[in-house]
């Protein structure tokens, strides 16, 4: 075993390509494992985008539909919830909906719909997860004289006014996210797809 | 000096021998079995074109009372290349959805009744029966007024199954001949068939029918198989190439070894 | 640079040896541990065993997320696993291709103990924990197959757990047990589920690492059959023995690479293997109601299946295929011979050897037919020599004409 006859330079060269080669494997194996793990074509396939028919909800109503599992809201809007709306927006956390990722470009606007008089939104509080409850009444004994109406999470207390938008001091850091839609007519519209111009 | 490296060579022929002969005798094992000989199914899953035609033939003959509820409209969608318009188009009759799986809606009862068993789902059924048996037997009907439908089958003797086909094939009735058998004892079997009655096709359409409904059932038994043999060669590559790497490495190290 | 991280590379080392013996068991298992140097083709499948166990435990693993055992649903959440998860027939294939190359792994491995002695003293503990390992590997094999609820799935099961039922007094009842119903049933696929990923896991991972605690304590055997731990330079090292990191890591990596090639072609190009690792049958749902006509164990049982058929008593035939297996564990002890390793035993051991090889070849074909007068009379033939290979042992190897045993090792 004596030194001389060691070729260093040819052992650290085929132990490089080795780890390189044997490196390139092993993400290469793990490469499928890790993507079994996505949603699946079942998954996907319940995740296909969902029909709603608005047609029989009455103005200040609100339905409640599943899309990828999770609950969409789409609440009607009377005309004197929009003027409400506006009346607080100083104590909003976001009020320009400037948070890009909270809703698709075509809801970005005061009342963050299409069509101002249907608010479409995913009704998970941006805090941990909990569903928050729709609270339209004026000025409940629980929620103060200002509430004008809006939606309040039980778990830690984030409050949200009609466009899911969050209001400052609260634990939630971001307005409710408003899933992709569009409006196939008046009255039937498309959660999970954008709208065709878009 | 240098350590032989053949003691691996006689290792891999041995296990590579192991496994051809346990392929060759498993195929004499199983083809053993049943009696009745198979045509041969010169299937070509490559083929998409009779991938689709034999799917639409499936939809239109077969999803009425078999589903095959592990497989999904949309999948089919992507094998072959088509939109989900085109699917929906050309192959959902049911009112179902392109990720939906293509159950039917008979009722499981209902068709105890009918035809005095249960429909069996057929997503799988490729693999169980084979593609030969599949081909053979949707071309083997024949007139036997004695079953309920008043046809039974070479291949599937007494089947419940109606022949669903037999305005494209036409109705056949088989020609006999005595033979002896194995225990020595004399008895009739079917050698041929003859066509008594004109179907919409004529022989060799009708069998060239079947191939792509047998070819989509192929597909269907096992839709990822075209995938997992083209993914196959590019992991031998590889393994091939590391092993030149690895083995110099080796070699390498054991120039230590006196 | 790449200097200075690998001082950093050196200074993690030693702050976690200060509080966590690497360094110590790096030594003690790769870079001290002698192996001899002359270990030949048969020395690959213990490491490929351990290859076969990550591929098996790591494609499990993953199955367990998308599988679901419930009658109602084990079968077409394995289809489910073939079409919609992602890359999930690999992993399927990967599971269910492992489970035969596991078996063929460990036969070839048992086989190299034959050849060349590995069980005799001082590895009379390696070999019994070896054992225990084979007979945990098969019913973890066992179990595993009924949970794609097919037909050869349902039906094997039924057959296999009605052997408990020959036992006299106590066997229905134990049957009855096991299944936790009347026939197999969602209770039986329920809790073997348990056992296929939960138990039997554990116990093949505590079993392995005693197995490996063992051979390292003795030390590997060779084809000479010498020790080479009599023959110690002035360090203490073996003279016949070289560390095996990094000798015989890269030779193993080797060996398996050109393992990984075998498999993968078949994984990739034959995964059904026509019939021997995934059977036609079991692509139709169990079926409580209707018995395929030809019920066969998947291979790698045949051999012990083909010694309870050539029986023609229930409960005699379940004692032999029980004794078959426990034969196996004895086998230190029926070996009387001076000599360890097949190089230096007369024919009469060879010749043993062979009628032996042939005999467990012949049983396993013999297991997979129908048991026809002809394919009992061969099963009953070689039944027999199978079970004189072992008890006559004591006899034979004794008085076989052996050669002197070499004081160093006579190849490289």
């Amino acid at each position: 075993m004596s030194s001389e006859e060691i070729d260093h330079g040819r052992r650290r060269l085929l132990l490089a390509a080795t780890t390189v080669v044997g490196g390139i494997g092993a993400a290469y194996v793990a490469t499928p494992f890790i993507l079994s793990m996505d949603p699946s074509a079942k998954a996907k396939a319940a995740g296909a985008p969902v029909d709603v028919d608005v047609s029989k909800l009455r103005p200040g109503q609100m339905m409640t539909v599943e899309w990828r599992g999770k609950p969409v809201w789409v609440l009607r809007r009377t005309e004197s919830m929009l003027n409400a709306m506006k009346e607080r927006e100083s104590e909003l956390r976001d009020p320009g909906s400037d948070e890009l990722s909270q809703q698709p470009h075509y809801a970005k606007n005061l009342h963050r719909s299409i069509n101002p008089e249907y608010m479409i939104m995913v009704g998970i509080c941006t805090h941990l997860g909990c569903a928050p409850t729709y609270r339209p009444e004026m000025a409940p004994a629980d929620l103060g004289q200002d509430w004008k109406g809006g939606f309040f999470c039980p778990c830690h207390g984030s409050v949200y006014d009609l466009a899911g938008r969050v209001f400052s001091g609260v634990p939630a850091p971001s307005n409710l996210v408003v899933p992709p839609y569009h409006f196939v007519t008046g009255t039937h519209l498309l959660v999970g797809v954008d709208p065709e111009t878009a | 000096m240098l350590i032989k490296c053949s003691s691996v060579l006689p290792g891999a022929f041995m296990l590579v021998a192991l496994i051809t002969t346990t392929m060759l005798t498993s195929s004499l094992v199983l083809a053993s079995g049943g009696g009745v000989s198979l045509d041969k199914a010169n299937i070509k899953l490559e083929d998409t074109e009779s991938i689709k035609r034999g799917a639409k033939l499936f939809v239109q003959y077969c999803l009425n009372c078999h589903s095959a509820s592990l497989m999904r409209y949309s999948r089919i969608a992507a094998d072959m290349g088509m939109t989900d318009e085109e699917i929906t188009e050309q192959l959902i009759t049911t009112g179902a959805k392109v990720g939906d799986t293509m159950t039917v809606t008979m009722d499981r009862a209902d068709a105890k009744e009918w035809f005095g068993t249960a429909v069996p789902d057929l997503s799988v059924i490729s693999r169980a029966r084979g593609v030969d048996w599949l081909y053979t037997y949707l071309r083997s009907f024949y007139r036997d007024e004695s079953r309920p439908w008043g046809v039974n089958n070479v291949v599937f003797k007494d089947v419940g199954m109606p022949h669903v086909l037999w305005e494209l094939q036409g109705l056949q009735e088989p020609e006999k001949t005595m033979v002896v058998n194995d225990d020595g004892i004399e008895q009739e079997i079917i050698t041929g068939f003859k066509l008594v009655e004109q179907g919409k096709l004529d022989p060799q359409e009708y069998d060239a029918v079947i191939l792509d409904l047998v070819t989509f059932l192929a597909y269907l038994g096992e839709p990822s198989k075209l995938q997992r043999q083209a993914l196959g060669k590019w992991v031998l590559l590889f393994l091939a190439v590391f092993l030149v790497i690895i083995y110099l490495l080796k070699k390498e190290y054991w120039k230590d070894v006196h | 640079m790449s200097n200075k991280l690998i001082d950093r590379v050196f200074i993690v080392r030693d702050w976690v040896d200060e509080r966590f013996p690497i360094i110590e068991f790096w030594d003690a298992h790769l870079s001290k541990y002698y192996a001899p140097k002359n270990l030949n083709f048969w020395y690959y499948f213990g490491s490929l065993a351990v290859l076969m166990l990550v591929i098996q435990f790591l494609s499990g693993i993953f199955l367990a997320m998308n599988y679901k055992p419930t009658a109602g649903t084990a079968f077409a959440s394995v289809e489910y696993i073939m079409r919609d998860v992602n890359w999930g027939w690999l992993i399927r294939y990967m599971h269910s291709t492992g489970a035969s190359f596991f078996f063929v792994v460990i036969y070839l491995h048992m086989f190299r103990a034959l050849l060349y002695g590995s069980y005799r003293k001082p590895r009379e503990l390696l070999w019994l924990f070896g054992m225990v390992i084979f007979a945990v590997l098969m019913a973890e094999a066992f179990m595993g197959y009924l949970l794609p609820w097919g037909q050869m799935s349902f039906w094997g099961a039924q057959v296999i757990i009605s052997l408990f039922g020959a036992i006299p007094y106590i066997g229905d009842e134990l049957a009855l047990w096991i299944r936790g119903d009347f026939v197999v049933a969602d209770a039986t696929l329920n809790r073997f589920f348990a056992f296929h990923v939960i138990a039997f896991p554990l116990l093949l991972l505590g079993l392995v690492l005693f197995h490996m605690i063992s051979l390292h304590s003795v030390g590997s055997n060779n084809p000479d059959g010498i020790e080479i731990k009599k023959h110690k330079d002035e360090n203490g090292v073996p003279l016949d023995g070289i560390p095996f990191h990094p000798y015989y890591t890269l030779k193993d990596t080797v060996g398996a690479v050109v393992f990984l090639m075998i498999f993968s072609a078949v994984l990739f190009y034959a995964p059904e293997m026509g019939g021997w690792f995934l059977e036609k049958d079991n692509f139709v749902p169990a079926d409580p109601l209707k018995t395929p006509e030809h019920i066969a164990p998947l291979w790698y049982f045949t051999p012990f299946y083909a010694i309870l058929r050539a029986v023609p008593d229930k409960f005699l035939g379940v004692m032999a295929m029980g004794a078959s297996i426990a034969v196996l564990f004895a086998l230190p002890w029926l070996d009387r011979s001076p000599v360890k390793s097949i190089r230096q035993r007369g024919w009469i051991f060879k010749g043993a050897l062979a009628t032996f090889v042939v005999s467990f070849v012949g049983l396993a074909y013999l297991g997979t037919v129908a048991a026809t007068p002809t394919a009992t009379l061969f099963s009953r033939i070689f039944s027999v020599l199978y079970f004189a290979f072992f008890l006559l042992m004591p006899f034979y190897s004794k008085f076989d004409k052996t050669k002197p045993v070499p004081e160093r090792v006579t190849e490289k």
